[in-house]
Order: C-alpha cells, then sequence, then structure tokens
C-alpha cells in the first residue's frame, strides 16, 4: 500500500485515455446497434478486401464497412438501403461479388436489424449493465459492508472503461456479443474482487492491531498466488478460443481477455488503493 | 471413514453416474446459430380497417404456422414477444430469402373488376437504323418521331403515376400496378382469397407455372356474379395491392374453379398456393430482424469451439499438473466431472446451445478451477500454520467456502441479468455459464473433497508441511 498514490494515478490515466479514445475514435457499432445489414460470405479462393470494394462500388455501396476474417471470407456491414428491400439488397451485392469469381460466393451469414430494433437492443443492453451493477452493489453491501461494495463497483467501472478504450483504439466491433462480454468481465472480475475483500474482512479484526496499510498488503499477499493462478487458468482457455474459435466470436473473446487481465489489476490494486485512502480519510473500526 | 465422507462419496458417485447416463442417452439442443437457420422478429402494424386487438397476434400465429408447416420445415418455432411483436425461428432454412417471401407477405388476394388502363407499359419499337433508310433525312425523321413517341410515352407513364399518388378512390376504387409497369384503375373488392377453400401449385395450358384455386360455395356464388358482371372486360386478381393477373373474362364462370397465371417462377406458384391456403395474415407485418446463419458456418463453428474447448481443456490441466501436483490431479479430475455435469444439465433442462454458449462453457473451464485453487492455497496456509492434514484439510475447505460462493453468486447475478435481457444465443451464454457455476461448485466442494481426503487418509506425502 506504500505505492498506493501511484496506482491510482495510473488508473486514473488509463480511465482518462479511454475516455478520450472513446470521445474522439468513438466506436465500431455492429449493426446490432445501429441497424443494417450485416453479410458474411465465403468465396471459392483467396480474396481481397479492396477487391469486393471494387466491386460493391460498382453498384454504389463503396461505403459500407468491409472487414476479411480469414483468406477466403469477409464480412460487409452496411446501413439499411432505403429504396431497396434487404433482401434485394443482399441480392444485388451478391450477384456483383460474385461477378469477381468464377465459382459460387456463398453467404453464410445475413442479419439485417431494423432501425428501431437498432436503438433499442442499445438501450437495453444499458439497462441491462446498469441493473447488474446496482444487484451487484447490493450483494456485496449486505454481505461484506458498504465501502467494500463502493470501491467493488468503482473496480468494475474502472474496467469497463479500459475495455471500451481497447475497443475503440483497435475499432473491433461493438455489439450484443460486446455487451455479454462486459457483463461477463463484470462476473469474472469481481470473482477476484470478492476473494481480495473476503480476506480483508476476515482480518478486519485485527485492524486496531496491524493498522489498515499492514491489513490490505497482508490480505493482497495471502491471496496473490490464488488471485495469478486463477487469472491463468481462465485467460488460457479463452485464448484458445480467440485463436481458433472462428471469426463470430473472436471480438468476444477478446473483450474477455481484456477483461481478465484489466479485472486482476483493477482487484488486487485499484479496489485496495481506494479503501485505503478512504481509510486514511475518514477511518472505519 | 468418516460418516460425512461417507456420504459425500455416495453423493459424488451418483451424481456423476446419472450425469454420464444422461449425456449418454440425451441430445444436446442446438441452436440456431449452430443448426443453421433463421431468426426473424415481425412487427404487427396496424392499419384503419386492421387494427391490433388483443388476439390479433394469435391470429397471426395460427396463419404463419400452418404456412410454415405446409412449406415442410422442421420444428419451427413461434413466439410473441410483448402486444405487436412475433418472433420466428426457422431451423434448417438454408435460403433466408425463401423464409421471408413466405412469412413477410400478407397474401391478401382481391378479385376487382378493371375500370380502365391508366398506363400501358410496353416496349418501345425498335430503334431506327441507317441502312433501313434512302436518305438522311428520312432516317433524321425517324430518329425524331422515335425520339418523340419515347417522350410521351415517358410522360404518360409520369402522369399515370402521379394519378395513382394522389388517387382518391370513391367506392372502394383502387390504382395499382403489375409487374411490367402497367397501371390500372380497379373497381371495388369483389371476392377475396378468404372464400378460397383450395389452391394448387399447377400449370397453364401453356405449361408455366400458375396456381389452381378453387372457391367454397359461398365463394363460388360470389365468382359465378363476378364473372357475369364483367364478361367482356378484365378481371385484375390483386395480390398485397400489386395486379398479377387481369385476364379478360369471356363467358360467366359458375364452377368454383379458376386458375391464377402471372409471371411465376415454379417456386413462386408454390409459394402462393401455399400462403392462399394458409390464409392472409389477419394484419400487415414488417421484419425488424432477421438472422439467417448457413448450416456450414454452423458446422463450422461447431467444429471451432470444440477445437477450442479441448485445447482450452489440455492448457488448464497442464497448467494444474505442474503448479500444484498430486493436487492438481485431482483438481483436473474435478473439472472433469464439471464437465459432465454440465452436459448433463444442459440435456436435463433442454437447454439451447448456442456459440455464446459454447464460450461460456469454456469460460466455466477457467472459473470452475478456481474454487480448487481457493481451497488448495488455503489448506497450504492453514497446514502452514501448524494444523494436522486433517484439521487443514477441513478448515480450509470451511474458510474458502465464503469467498467461493460469494464470488459466484455475482457471476450468476450478471448472467441472470444477462439472461432476462438477452436473446437467443445471449441467452444461451448466461445459461451455460450459470450451469457451468452449479456444476463446478459441486465439483469443487463434493468431488475435490472427497479425492483430498482420501489423499489425507493414506497419507499422501504431498499433505507434509512444505512447499507444493
Amino acid at each position: 500500500m506504500r505505492h498506493y498514490k501511484a496506482l491510482l494515478a495510473f488508473a486514473g490515466a488509463m480511465v482518462l485515455a479511454s475516455i478520450v479514445l472513446v470521445a474522439v475514435r468513438g466506436f465500431n457499432y455492429s449493426i446490432d446497434f445501429t441497424g443494417g445489414n450485416m453479410l458474411q460470405l465465403e468465396f471459392p479462393e483467396k480474396v481481397e478486401v479492396g477487391q469486393v470494394r471494387e466491386a460493391m462500388s460498382k453498384v454504389g455501396y463503396g461505403s459500407a464497412v468491409i472487414q476479411s476474417y480469414s483468406d477466403t471470407g469477409v464480412m460487409i456491414r452496411m446501413q439499411g438501403s432505403s429504396d431497396l428491400t434487404p433482401n434485394e439488397l443482399r441480392d444485388k451485392i451478391v450477384a456483383a461479388v460474385d461477378a469477381l469469381h468464377s465459382g459460387a460466393v456463398k453467404l453464410v451469414n445475413f442479419e439485417m436489424v431494423g432501425p428501431t430494433v437498432g436503438g433499442e437492443l442499445r438501450n437495453q443492453a444499458l439497462l441491462a449493465s446498469t441493473i447488474a451493477l446496482a444487484g451487484i452493489l447490493l450483494y456485496i453491501t449486505v454481505r461484506f459492508r458498504f465501502r467494500f461494495a463502493l470501491v467493488s463497483v468503482l473496480a468494475l467501472v474502472h474496467d469497463t472503461l479500459l475495455t471500451l478504450g481497447l475497443f475503440s483504439l483497435l475499432q473491433q466491433e461493438v455489439g450484443m456479443t460486446f455487451i455479454a462480454a462486459i457483463l461477463t468481465t463484470i462476473g469474472y472480475s469481481l470473482n477476484n474482487t470478492i476473494v481480495i475483500l473476503d480476506r480483508v474482512r476476515e482480518n478486519w479484526h485485527k485492524l486496531a492491531k496491524i493498522g489498515m496499510e499492514q491489513l490490505l498488503d497482508d490480505s493482497i499477499n495471502q491471496t496473490l498466488a490464488r488471485t495469478i493462478n486463477t487469472s491463468l487458468t481462465t485467460f488460457m482457455p479463452v485464448l484458445a478460443f480467440y485463436v481458433w474459435g472462428g471469426p463470430v466470436l473472436a471480438g468476444f473473446s477478446l473483450a474477455i481477455m481484456c477483461g481478465i487481465i484489466v479485472g486482476g489489476f483493477s482487484s488486487a490494486c485499484v479496489t485496495t488503493s481506494i479503501l485505503y485512502a478512504w481509510q486514511l480519510k475518514s477511518p472505519e473500526r | 471413514m468418516l460418516r460425512k465422507d461417507r456420504w459425500r462419496l455416495i453423493v459424488m458417485i451418483a451424481v456423476i453416474a446419472v450425469s454420464a447416463f444422461v449425456v449418454l442417452r440425451g441430445k444436446v439442443n442446438l441452436g440456431l446459430d449452430l443448426r443453421g437457420g433463421a431468426h426473424i422478429v415481425l412487427q404487427a402494424t396496424g392499419t384503419a380497417d386492421a387494427p391490433i386487438t388483443p388476439d390479433s397476434l394469435d391470429r397471426l400465429r395460427t396463419v404463419l404456422e400452418k404456412r410454415v408447416n405446409q412449406y415442410g420445415l422442421t420444428e419451427p418455432t413461434l413466439q410473441k414477444q410483448g402486444t405487436d411483436r412475433m418472433i420466428v425461428d426457422l431451423p434448417g432454412v438454408e435460403d433466408p430469402q425463401a423464409a421471408l417471401r413466405l412469412i413477410g407477405k400478407t397474401a391478401l388476394l382481391e378479385f376487382r373488376r378493371v375500370v380502365r388502363t391508366l398506363y400501358q407499359a410496353g416496349a418501345l419499337p425498335p430503334q431506327a437504323q441507317r441502312k433501313n433508310y434512302d436518305s438522311d433525312e428520312e432516317y433524321n425523321a425517324a430518329v425524331a418521331r422515335w425520339n418523340a413517341y419515347k417522350e410521351q410515352q415517358e410522360k404518360n407513364k409520369v402522369e399515370a403515376a402521379e394519378q395513382v399518388k394522389n388517387f382518391k378512390g370513391e367506392d372502394g376504387q383502387i390504382a395499382a400496378t403489375d409487374d411490367s409497369g402497367s397501371i390500372f384503375l380497379l373497381d371495388k373488392v369483389l371476392l377475396t382469397g378468404n372464400e378460397l377453400s383450395n389452391a394448387r401449385q399447377d400449370h397453364d395450358q401453356l405449361g408455366r407455372p400458375a396456381v389452381s384455386i378453387e372457391f367454397n360455395s359461398d365463394g363460388a356464388k360470389m365468382f359465378d356474379e363476378a364473372t357475369a358482371a364483367t364478361v367482356g372486360q378484365r378481371l385484375a386478381m390483386v395480390l398485397d395491392g400489386s395486379v398479377i393477373s387481369a385476364p379478360n373474362v369471356n363467358e360467366r364462370i359458375s364452377g368454383g374453379k379458376a386458375i391464377i397465371t402471372g409471371h411465376f417462377t415454379p417456386e413462386e406458384s408454390k409459394n402462393l398456393a401455399i400462403m392462399l391456403r394458409a390464409g392472409a395474415l389477419p394484419v400487415n407485418v414488417s421484419i425488424l430482424e432477421n438472422r439467417s446463419v448457413g448450416p456450414s458456418l454452423g458446422a463450422d463453428s461447431i467444429n471451432a469451439g470444440m477445437y477450442a474447448g479441448l485445447v482450452g481443456l489440455a492448457a488448464v490441466f497442464l497448467f494444474m499438473i505442474v503448479y500444484y501436483r498430486l493436487w492438481g490431479v485431482t483438481a483436473d479430475i474435478s473439472l472433469c466431472c464439471t464437465m459432465l455435469v454440465l452436459f448433463a444439465l444442459l440435456v436435463a433442462f433442454r437447454a439451447t446451445l448456442t456459440l455464446p454458449g459454447i464460450a461460456g462453457i469454456i469460460l466455466t473451464i477457467g472459473m470452475a478451477v478456481d474454487s480448487n485453487i481457493l481451497i488448495f492455497e488455503r489448506i497450504k496456509e492453514e497446514m502452514a500454520a501448524g494444523k494436522t492434514p486433517n484439521a487443514a484439510l477441513t478448515s480450509g475447505f470451511g474458510n474458502a467456502l465464503t469467498a467461493i460462493l460469494d464470488s459466484n453468486i455475482t457471476t450468476v447475478i450478471a448472467a441472470a441479468v444477462l439472461y432476462y435481457f438477452g436473446s437467443g444465443p445471449l441467452r444461451g451464454f448466461a445459461m451455460t455459464l450459470t450451469l457451468g457455476i452449479i456444476a463446478s461448485l459441486f465439483s469443487a466442494l463434493v468431488v475435490n473433497r472427497v479425492l483430498l481426503q482420501f489423499m489425507v487418509n493414506y497419507g499422501s506425502k504431498t499433505f507434509r508441511v512444505e512447499r507444493q
């Protein structure tokens, strides 16, 4: 806890950086939130994003977002077209792109989300996150004490903001699966926090004797091995999923991996630093 | 062996046996994103003469069910959402377009007399060619005539379109176009598809795809009157506001049978027959969401997920053995039990496994080991503090319990929120995460305990007070 000021400053800087990133770069919203169409195409042979863009410009859709996730696969995202029905739109694109190749281009995945639904999903996501946090706040207050609860939630907000910042930086897609990843990270990071706070709770009766700094240091040290090991054992399978799990959930895995790393740091360092600073300001028994 | 230990052993064996049985005999329900299929959300919109009533959705569901069943799809699901939305899941549909054509169309068939043709679309005559004319002037004159004709046609078309736009029909008249662009002024509705008793995919005299229809007794009478009133004129068949066919009526038809010809592909005539048989949708619907996953992607996703899962599992196995050695082996065994119980729960609850669900399972692998790690570290501490192996085991489990419960419960809270607010695939994730936690709690607290107790009872060297 000697370095609590440095740790808090570091955490604060990261949060600030993330907020700035988000404000400046914004998000790469998936059609879940903006409404629109997403087409996932598999080509019979290697294809470049540039080729696909060229073909699509010819039919007037050069502004679509095109990403390739493998040598032969691309994902195309676009706002809904007002004069064509979604399926006509899809057919037009497939026809244009098919012209590139002798073989047939396969449409393996197609999503269309109406604009009203997009807005709804966004609101739902916000509501879900807020309710989850509130529920967690309540539970920890009941099981531990209010300060612990507030400190935990602050750490979670820190984790979420950093993950958002990373996604803004990498311009990875933000959609419903991202929200699921965030909620998972919240639940998981909380695990870490609670294990550490559980130990603090257990050692609390020694507070008068050894003082807050020693108390927190001991608690962290006693749980350190477990924190590191669990982070590793959770990180490895998710990494495997990121590498081999296919393109559909790659972003999801990335968000969870980020959450694990950031969550580990915030549980051990951020929560305890805030608790310590708070204790210095207004001591509790 | 103590009584409690014996109970634990019995419970452990019982649960594992039942789980194995369930998994071997049962089947895991695959979600649309793994099976391939279409997930469509429909919004019912009311109009002045067809407003949304409390039973609108039920009637809509009935008609959609009939259509979908006749199309021959396996296990379609239709769910109401709120008061004006319907979720349709069509597994195994290869072509999302086809599914949409079937359920998105209102399919209201009307028979109306053609009052007059507002605009006749027709191909322009061939352009003048220089070689057909003797002199340049004649050629230029021909070109000028052709251009004038083209302009006139376009003006007619625009005028007719304007008329259609500003059309205020009295007495039920409407203006409608057909697929070639011709515009007709149509009289009020004489009868509708409600009067049909049957519709079949068929061919007209020239062998082109068509739909043959049969009216019920009331309908046959109405059709008889309708054709009697329009002898020598054209009777338009209007589907959802577009004219599909407007043949001349040569004589009155009293047999109650007719053939609808139009420019149908075989698939279109099949679909139309199905829609006419099932009935028109009672309300207008618009498509809010359409997510269609091709079955090949589904299969790929399953393979990718399983591969990643196995790799992850192996990595965790290895790590535990390297770091905790013999205790790590017990953790790995409990991990296997966790997976077994998890799949058994999935089968038992008929939960739907989706791709995010597979991700949830993979996450569970990592988190399940957490409980074990908590317990191991605690036992080490207790022994370092001087307790005997047996006592250390007991207090280790006891003290670690609060941390295990609290941390897992908060994850369940997050999963519950996700389940409530999520849809389809995300629910699958929340489900597997929650079931995974239940399974891992069982393994950590029961299986792990039994194995470690076993080791203590048989004086395992690993319980000496030394660093693992």
